[in-house]
């Protein structure tokens, strides 16, 4: 199954997700830009993306605790959910998400 | 404690599991540890990410929380007295030509090792900055992430932004000398304690703070002295005169002034070998999640396994001339006393 994904760049990417993989493991192990500092213990937003419109209702809302950490992070939208807390799934094949800024990763020194 | 020099065997830098556990097996070979953290209490991550979330990987442990690690790690190295300097960040580390080394905090102390351990996993803890353009200009004059002085918000316009304990704790305690105090946070929602939201949402009602809905945008001054903040919200742009704005949206982790210290990187991550567990400079020692070698697993059960070779490597450069005998604790007498149980 196919996840794409737009960097804080622009630029799209491909990926390949495996089933019951986080959307964040998936952008993480394919080397994007994403922080993802806690490592998918909904701790921080550093995995914070945005979910393509046409895709709201398959991935559904953030969790009230998943809302919390939201409230962690200056760039949220409608559409803002924190990647670890999406599964990878034959529902979501095709997912579209946009990396937020405030997942990216510190310049390397 | 301004301008104090304190000479040690090893410092650590960073309290977090893998650092406290360094501190056991430093102390076994009796080597005396300083520790320096940005937090204000032990644990690193464990106590600042994840303090109630169970663990499931440590050793002997079928669950554990982050926090209930750290009291045990504290009370398994208490025989050894380490030392422990909280709340301040490590901005320089040289090695002198005694072969010693010198670092400098920013809280004006001065530390003389022999042996130095990074054990900073992600890097220092620092509060997460709004994204808006510019802010840097304003921080430190008017932009601030924690109340050091109360006063320099007396009759001020002050906004604050955020929906947990800090925002909301600081709203109640500025609102009675700010001359005005507008809470600013993205939600009609606060993951604050619900006595400091009620004690909030009475001061709304009573007309005495503003609370406003929606989330940073913009910042208006001059010479690093705000005047105006703009905000977006549900029913289009919002502006505000402001002369104080604190954004408390938390901490992140950034590498820091490590990156400064002439030790080979690897992507943010200091390289080392997997003998020694040292680093391109000889005598300081990385451990834990801030390393990186061909194989590296971020868990902190790599991290305690990197902390007891990195001990009998530091032992050899702190005590050259003594034989080093490996011991059990279950068997020797020695190690027990050490430990106060024989």
């Amino acid at each position: 199954m196919k996840i794409h994904v737009t960097d804080q760049s622009g630029t799209e990417h491909e990926l390949e997700g495996l089933e019951g993989w986080r959307v964040m493991e998936v952008i993480r192990d394919w080397g994007l830009n994403i922080k993802a500092e806690c490592g998918g213990a909904m701790s921080c937003a550093t995995c914070h993306v945005y979910v393509d419109d046409a895709w709201m209702d398959t991935v559904g809302a953030p969790s009230d605790e998943e809302e919390d950490m939201l409230d962690s992070v200056g760039d949220v939208r409608a559409n803002s959910r924190l990647s670890c807390q999406i599964l990878m799934s034959d529902d979501l094949d095709g997912l579209k998400v946009t990396l937020a800024q405030s997942a990216a990763k510190d310049e390397a020194a | 404690m301004s301008g104090t020099e304190i000479v040690t065997d090893a410092v650590v830098i960073g309290a977090g599991p893998c650092g406290l556990f360094a501190a056991f097996e430093l102390g076994l070979l009796d080597i005396k540890c300083q520790f320096i953290d940005i937090l204000d209490r032990p644990g690193g991550q464990c106590a600042e990410l994840y303090p109630e979330k169970p663990i499931y990987d440590i050793p002997g442990f079928p669950v554990v929380t982050g926090q209930g690690l750290t009291d045990n790690l504290m009370q398994q190295i208490a025989p050894f007295q380490p030392e422990f300097h909280f709340s301040r960040m490590v901005n320089t580390l040289e090695k002198q030509a005694d072969g010693t080394f010198r670092l400098t905090t920013d809280a004006d102390e001065t530390f003389i090792a022999k042996v130095v351990v990074i054990a900073a996993g992600g890097g220092s803890f620092q509060p997460k900055r709004p994204p808006v353009d510019n802010i840097e200009a304003y921080e430190g004059k008017s932009v601030f992430y924690s109340v050091r002085k109360m006063e320099d918000f007396r009759g001020q316009d002050v906004v604050i932004v955020g929906g947990g304990d800090s925002a909301l704790d600081w709203t109640l305690n500025l609102q009675p000398i700010a001359r005005s105090l507008t809470l600013v946070h993205r939600r009609n929602a606060f993951r604050a304690a619900p006595d400091s939201v009620n004690k909030m949402q009475k001061l709304v009602a009573d007309g005495k703070i503003s609370l406003q809905i929606g989330q940073i945008a913009g910042l208006e001054g001059e010479g690093g002295q705000l005047q105006r903040i703009h905000f977006s919200t549900d029913a289009g742009d919002v502006s505000l005169p402001a002369t104080r704005l604190l954004p408390f949206f938390g901490l992140t982790m950034k590498l820091g002034p490590v990156a400064d210290w002439g030790l080979e990187l690897n992507d943010n991550l200091i390289v080392v070998d997997t003998e020694k567990f040292e680093t391109s400079v000889p005598g300081i020692f990385a451990i834990g999640d801030i390393n990186h070698y061909p194989g590296k697993l971020k868990l902190i059960l790599s991290g305690f396994h990197e902390a007891a070779l990195m001990a009998q490597a530091a032992k050899r450069i702190i005590s050259p001339d003594e034989k080093i005998v490996f011991q059990y604790t279950t068997s020797s007498t020695k190690l027990q006393k050490k430990l106060g149980v024989a």
